[in-house]
Parts: C-alpha cells; structure tokens; sequence
C-alpha cells in the first residue's frame, strides 16, 4: 500500500487513477499509522508552500515522514510536494521545509512567463533506472511558479530549461521528486511512475 | 533559446453530461459523451482538454462533477474545469474530482477578489481567469458575461492586467466576434494582452483551418490555442495540427518519447 498524504486541497484524485492504472494500491491518509505500515509515501503537491507545511506541522506529521524517510521508506513528493523536502523556501515569505534533501524554493525569473505551464523537455543527467524507457527530450508537463535552486549536484537525475535550469527529478537514496506531474504527463508520465513501482518494489 | 512547447486544447462545452456546439453561444447541438470524446483526444495527443458546464441547476451541477471524474479516471493529460464557478467552494469541488484548473469567467467579474482567495488558497497556477471579449463601433475590446449576454463595458486589457494582478495564473482570451465563425482568432487582442501580462494567453474563438492555429502560436502571441468544432466534427486531426504546426517551426509535443 501506498499512502498518498492528504492535507489540503488540490487534485489528488488524478494521481490516484494513474497509480491504480498500475496496479499500485494507494490510500489517501493522514494517519501516522497507516503511513508508518505504508511501502511507500508520496507526498502530492498542492497550494502553496506554507499552508502545506504548516498543515504537515499541524497534523503532526512532519516528524513522521522525517522518521519514515531515515528508515529508508520510499518517499515521493509531487511538485510543492518535492519542494517540501527541501530546507526552506521564498514563496510569499520565507518557509522552513521539511529539510531532507539540501537546497532552496525559489521564484522561477521574471524573464519568463511564471507560473511554467505546459509541456517542456527533460534531460537525463544520469543514468537513473528512473529514466527506464524515458527518451532524452521527453514532454512532461509542468505547473509551478517556483523551483528548487542551490540543490547539491549529484541529487540531480534530470532537468529542463525555464528561465535557466530546473531541477525536474531528484533523488538521494530513498527520496524522490518529481517537479512535474507524472500522472498528467500521458503516456510518457505512466512510465515514470512504472519506474518508480519497481524502484518501490 | 528552447520553448515551452505551445499547447493545442480541444474545449467540451457540457449541457445534461453531454459534450455540445453551438456557433455564437447560439444554437446549441448535440454532440457526443464528454468521457469518450476526452478520451479520443488524450490519445490523439491533445496536450489539455477544457470542460464547460453550461448548465445551471445544482442537480445538473452533480451530474457534471460525475464527468469530471469520470474523465479523471480515464485521461492522463491535464484539464480545466469551467462554467458556474462562483465560491472557493465551488473551486474545491472541483479540484477534488479530479480538474487541475478551474477557469473563472462572470464570477470574478462580478467579484475580483474570488480570484484573490482562490490564488493564495490554491495556488496561482490552477487558477484561470477566462474573458469573453467584444469589439464595440469605437473599436474597444469590452468584456461580456453570462455567456456573451450581458455587455460589462469593462476593457478585456484592463481586465487581463487586473486579472493577473489577482493572481490568475492563465488567462483566456475568447473573442465573441470569431466564436465558432472558423474564420481564424482575433490576431490583435490575442498580442494586446499578450503583450500586457506576463502569464500564459490561451487563444479562443475562430479556429477553422491549421493556419488559423499557426498565426495565433507565433512567438509573441498565445500560448495555447483552444478550439472545439474543428475537433469534434474531425474537420482537423490533432496529429496533423500538430505536424503543420512542428513544419511551421512551431515547438509541440508530437514524439510521445516511448523507446
């Protein structure tokens, strides 16, 4: 089972259908329970940076995915839900995150139309059994305004190019991200999460 | 420099669970199950899909949000949900079926700051202020509601402009005049507001050839191009758009990157 953490609002349900396209048992909780007897977590992404966390902190499980994470668990974060995993973010403020992984939120540069929204191409930066049946170039689609930034390199699986770099999957050790949105990113999306079922598996 | 690619959106207006056209709001037939018809699209390489309800009754309303998950369910590509949005609840609610947007059109007219709240609580980039706009005789681009029936006397840059400010994250530019016309998009205010705001322009009302989407694709003019008869009549296949588009020079998402 994995638990899919429900604490707010937001289109959850879409991730839901593309996990059970797979064959993946998912549930949407917020108990530390459930989460705790999980195979996996993933954290989705929706509104904004504070109220996520602030949710996180109030239902008390900030402390457990941080627990569950050093034990080795999978965990996943969607778009805000990978940005959560970093160490603070500027979105409106600035936010403490949950600080598993190093680095910063910030706003995506003027210099493009912000939010990124659409389809952009990833590239490989290594050869990540993630990327398993993913071409160099790939559409996946995106939607955000904000990116992760001052991230340690070798975290790095793929990025695309928007008003510069962006980090657009991310790994260390049993964390993952993914910037984009795997289960509305068609066919291309489905593959990426078959890859992450076997890398849970 | 590499693109965003631009993305090509067939729009479903939806009376009673059904997909409908009509031709300057007007007219309206029936056309197909919006499920199957999201469906056909997803596999033709549709990069979004819109969804109106144009029905108003809070009994038809249920019926409508049953399609949204229905159509959750079934497609992997993001969709906007339109049409009788007036509360953040409203907006939850359909977030929780299963839309990635909501698009916003007489509501936030009639209060601006729906845009506001549902930006700070959902976030900017789910947030779609949608503009029927008008040309009067002085050559003014004036904003309608209610489906093209009642004339604001706002002007459509102004709007767009206030509109991002609230916080939209998209705006859709809808032009009444070219609506269902096929006579191509309003080339004009598509750049206009382009031009006003720095957040993606979907272009709407007038497709009726693929030159009409490679015109209004040009860099500096919209991001996405909506259409709905071309589509559902199968006047223009999605593949072939896309080819004409990728020919032009136009980036699209075309190679579904399988290995």
């Amino acid at each position: 089972m994995i638990a899919i953490i429900d604490y707010g609002a937001g289109n959850i349900k879409s991730l839901q259908f593309a996990l059970s396209k797979l064959n993946m048992e998912s549930c949407l909780t917020t108990d530390p329970e459930k989460i705790k007897d999980s195979k996996a977590i993933i954290l989705p992404g929706v509104g904004a940076f504070k109220d996520a966390i602030a949710s996180l902190n109030q239902l008390g499980l900030s402390e457990v995915l941080k627990k569950e994470a050093a034990k080795g668990k999978p965990l996943i974060g969607i778009c805000l839900g990978m940005q959560l995993f970093y160490e603070r973010s500027f979105e409106d403020g600035k936010w403490e995150g949950l600080g598993l992984v190093k680095g910063n939120v910030r706003r995506i540069p003027d210099s493009v139309k912000v939010p990124h929204i659409g389809w952009n191409n990833i590239s490989a930066h290594t050869n990540s059994p993630l990327l398993k049946n993913i071409n160099n170039g790939a559409y996946v689609y995106f939607v955000h305004s904000y990116a992760v930034n001052k991230y340690q390199n070798n975290t790095l699986i793929a990025s695309t190019e928007y008003g510069g770099s962006i980090p657009a999957i991310v790994q260390q050790d049993n964390i993952v991200g993914m910037q984009f949105h795997p289960e509305k990113s068609g066919a291309v999306g489905l593959q990426l999460l078959q890859n992450l079922k076997e890398m849970i598996s | 420099m590499k693109m965003l690619a631009k993305r090509i959106i067939p729009c479903l207006d939806v009376d009673k669970g059904r997909v409908v056209k009509g031709k300057k709001f007007q007219n309206i037939r029936d056309v197909a199950d919006p499920v199957e018809l999201a469906k056909r699209y997803n596999e033709a390489g549709a990069d979004e899909l819109v969804f109106y309800d144009i029905t108003a009754s809070n009994e038809e309303r249920n019926i409508f949000l049953d399609v949204v998950e229905k159509v959750a369910s079934e497609v992997t590509i993001p969709f906007t949900v339109g049409g009788g949005i007036r509360t953040v609840e409203d907006i939850h609610k359909v977030l929780r079926s299963g839309a990635d947007k909501v698009s916003i059109n007489s509501a936030a007219v009639n209060n601006p700051d729906l845009i506001e709240e549902a930006a700070l609580k959902f976030g900017s980039q789910c947030i779609v202020l949608s503009i029927d706009a008008k040309q009067n005789d002085k050559n003014q681009w004036e904003v309608y509601t209610n489906g093209g029936r009642y004339n604001t006397s706002m002007d459509a840059i102004d709007w767009a402009i206030q509109g991002e400010k609230l916080g939209a994250g998209e705006i859709v530019v809808n032009v009444i005049d070219t609506d269902g016309e096929k006579s191509g998009y309003n080339l004009e205010l598509t750049k206009i507001i382009a031009e006003s705001v720095n957040i993606p322009i979907v272009a709407s009302g007038g497709a009726g050839q693929l030159e009409h989407f490679s015109q209004v694709l040009q860099p500096g003019y919209a991001d996405a191009a909506l259409a709905a008869s071309v589509f559902h009549y199968e006047e223009i296949s999605i593949p072939e758009l896309k080819k004409h588009l990728a020919d032009n020079g136009i980036d699209v998402r075309r190679d579904l990157s399988w290995k």
